[in-house]
């Protein structure tokens, strides 16, 4: 499967050789790392949790469309779950294709929608020891 | 006329409602009106709009009309990435 949630930590380059075609001139590839701050708070990890079915039918989509709207030859995206440290990669997306352009615009398009519908959910853990689900205006109660 | 479904929580709304899921006896006919139910309930601060539902393992429309038995999963705002 092209559009893949795993627990386990991602090899870009073992992905990046997955997307190897004699006929592709370019290859784009983008890694969301987990970053130690966000909205001015100090973060020390990161927790995903994904419905695992559903994320990944919806990926799977994502990745058909991608190949439908770009002049593309391969495309792969690979999201983790569970928790994660500061500077791990937490998803992946490659793109390989005859020339750059479409090969940018496929990896682009691929991410922005993986993080608009695909359901993953985001909780990080502060330094100061509260929580907090990004983009969510729901809180844990007490 | 009531119904009974089984509501699914995931990520924050589990947290928030403080269980996975449970069965709910509802006179709402869609998605959107069971989410307008059960967040009055247990406090989601959420609009449907930034939500998404799935029933039966689908990801449906708000608008999308419940049947007795259905498993109505609540996805709080996505945040891949």
């Amino acid at each position: 499967m092209s559009f893949k949630i795993t627990s386990a930590v991602i090899d870009p380059a073992a992905r990046k050789r997955e997307l190897e075609r004699s006929t592709a001139g370019a290859c784009v590839t983008f890694e969301g790392w987990v970053r130690n701050h966000n909205d001015g708070e100090a973060v020390q990890a990161l927790e995903y949790e994904a419905h695992l079915g559903l994320a990944e039918k919806e990926g799977a989509r994502i990745v058909a469309e991608a190949l439908e709207r770009f002049a593309v030859t391969s495309v792969i995206c690979e999201h983790r779950v569970g928790k994660l440290r500061i500077g791990e990669c937490a998803v992946w997306v490659g793109v390989s294709a005859d020339h750059r352009g479409a090969a940018f615009d496929a990896c682009r398009y691929v991410i922005d929608e993986t993080k608009a519908r695909v359901p993953i959910w985001k909780k990080e853990h502060y330094a100061s020891g509260a929580t907090g689900w990004v983009n969510c205006a729901t809180k844990s109660a007490g | 006329m009531t119904i009974e479904v089984t509501a699914r929580y995931f990520a924050a709304f589990r947290e928030r409602a403080g269980r996975d899921s449970e069965r709910v006896s509802t006179e709402a006919r869609t998605a959107a009106d069971l989410y307008g139910e059960l967040a009055r309930r247990h406090v989601f601060a959420d609009s449907v709009t930034r939500c998404k539902v799935a029933i039966n393992d689908e990801l449906e429309d708000w608008n999308a009309a419940l049947s007795p038995g259905d498993e109505v999963l609540f996805f709080p705002p996505v945040a891949g990435g």
